[in-house]
């Protein structure tokens, strides 16, 4: 059914922390490595051209990086992954014609049922943010799942038991939780440090929250400056006082 | 957005297919015989023509029946319930003119209401979508509907409805550029609030994120169809709505007809096409492209 429901009871969800990310692309592998068990046969994410020269394939997350010009400083990298938000308004699922796209209401997580999915590649189209990508050998809409699969679990040891995106970060820079809980670490963590929502102009409502890299301290202009000032010393140092008279 | 050669196809044709039809239905060319078996046989072909080739871009043309079930909130899913509907309601219609039934044209009518309700459920598809500002805008359902209202007039040769409906569709099609061209910078989105970083500078793409291609990039940035824009407005206009008028005052009926029809079509799937390349999606902003 693609009418989104009224509520729902959580809102799982991740917050993204852009101030520890270090863009290191684990998440991606870890993501790609969990939902392509199969080597993209039936549900996996398939490749194409993997290993020639000019490979593609489905991924449900991505990092991307920026460059961030603040004012009067020196320029900022930010890594920045990418993934489906969860949005409680989803043009996503309402805009699916089959009922294949759907969020679930007792926890909002955002699913596809590949077996009702016609690719027409619609929901995509409907998605700002560019979580959804057709796989080009199974013709079917592929999205991040919060790791369903993972997270309720009971065969998995509970450490196990959240996105693998998550669990494998080397930083801690997500964090995966209920929002619809405010005492969640999620929402504690989300709200101490400005978490905020990506273009929420555009009225998807995400639940994923990235996390504002913490402002830099004060920093030299040209730290290696001091260096350059070379004061040169006997003959070179006679030479170019009689070379700056002349 | 990449343009698809079977949607192009598709949104022609059957807005031709349906509009032709509506104008049938409502008794707008009075037909009879084989006449009318021709006419309503061509409203059909062009409607399921056009229908056809919209399944040649799905993943899954053989589960298309499902897109049928979600049409309390999908516009895709109402364009497929309307268009069969229209279809099924118009052929006692159809059979009627043919074979001098004399059933009443109330049933026509509600026919014609049926397909100009495809014709914007096909074009609300497109205007519903806030991720592309271009299309998103009460101008394109009316330009979809002025292009079935006049493609169906010139076929028709329905004059002079032909002559202002032509004049109408070039007005719509230059007022749909000049916001169009506008729509992206008015809906405000940049790569800082896509990212969210122009809280903290002025954010620019430093690496990409992946080295060849994907999905996203091959499907919502185009960039090669909009090189010729121009030249290809042009055409449009001038095919589309300029060439069928003049050749509709000049030349006899029949001939008329099928000459100004292949030229509006011409002009129709020019316009088309741009419709498609030149539409921006926000999603290139992660990728410092649009």
């Amino acid at each position: 059914m693609t009418l989104l429901p009224q509520a729902t009871g959580k809102k799982l969800g991740l917050v993204i922390d852009l101030d520890t990310c270090v863009g290191c692309q684990a998440c991606v592998t870890a993501c790609k490595g969990w939902n392509d068990r199969d080597g993209g046969q039936v549900g996996g994410l398939s490749d194409q051209d993997a290993y020639g020269a000019r490979p593609s394939g489905t991924f449900l997350n991505r990092v991307h990086s920026y460059q961030v010009q603040v004012a009067q400083a020196a320029p900022q990298v930010v890594t920045f992954p990418r993934s489906c938000l969860h949005c409680e308004d989803a043009p996503c699922v309402t805009v699916c014609p089959t009922g294949a796209s759907y969020k679930r209401a007792e926890d909002g997580i955002v699913l596809v049922n590949e077996d009702a999915c016609i690719g027409c590649g619609l929901c995509a189209w409907a998605c700002p943010y560019g979580a959804r990508e057709m796989d080009a050998d199974q013709g079917v809409m592929k999205k991040c799942t919060l790791c369903v699969d993972r997270i309720y679990n009971d065969s998995l040891p509970e450490e196990d038991r959240e996105p693998a995106c998550v669990r494998t970060c080397p930083t801690g820079a997500r964090h995966f939780g209920d929002f619809a809980d405010p005492d969640s670490a999620v929402s504690r963590l989300s709200a101490e440090r400005g978490g905020y929502a990506l273009m929420p102009d555009l009225k998807t409502r995400p639940v994923n929250r990235y996390l504002p890299p913490r402002k830099k301290g004060p920093s030299a202009d040209a730290p290696l400056a001091p260096l350059l000032d070379v004061k040169a010393t006997g003959f070179a140092g006679w030479l170019d006082r009689l070379l700056g008279k002349i | 957005m990449h343009p698809a050669p079977s949607v192009i196809v598709f949104t022609v044709l059957s807005g031709l297919g349906f509009g032709f039809l509506a104008l049938l239905a409502l008794g707008g060319l009075p037909v009879s015989g084989w006449g009318a078996f021709f006419c309503w046989g061509l409203g059909y072909g062009l409607a399921v023509v056009g229908l056809l080739a919209s399944t040649f871009h799905l993943g899954h043309p053989e589960r298309a029946w499902r897109a049928f079930s979600q049409w309390r909130s999908s516009w895709l899913s109402r364009e497929g319930v309307s268009s069969v509907l229209a279809l099924l309601v118009l052929a006692p219609m159809a059979l009627s003119d043919w074979l001098g039934w004399g059933i009443e044209r109330w049933l026509g009518g509600l026919g014609a209401v049926l397909c100009l309700a495809t014709i914007l459920c096909t074009s609300m598809i497109y205007a519903q979508l806030r991720t592309v500002p271009r299309w998103n805008h009460w101008l394109v359902p009316v330009t979809f509907l002025c292009f079935a209202a006049t493609g169906a007039a010139i076929l028709a040769v329905r004059l002079p409805w032909a002559y202002g409906l032509c004049a109408l569709l070039a007005l719509l099609l230059l007022a749909g550029w000049r916001v169009g061209d506008g729509a992206f910078a008015k809906a405000g989105q940049t790569i800082g609030t896509a990212t969210g970083l122009d809280r903290l500078g002025e954010p620019s793409v430093f690496e990409p994120a992946h080295t060849a291609g994907n999905y996203l990039l091959r499907e919502m940035i185009h960039v090669v169809g909009r090189r010729h824009s121009r030249k290809l407005r042009i055409i449009a206009v001038l095919f589309a709505c300029l060439l069928p008028a003049l050749l509709l005052a000049l030349l006899p009926v029949h001939l008329a007809a099928l000459l100004a029809t292949a030229a509006h079509l011409i002009g129709a799937f020019a316009a088309r096409w741009l419709f498609f390349a030149e539409a921006e999606h926000v999603v290139g902003l992660y990728y410092g492209k649009r």
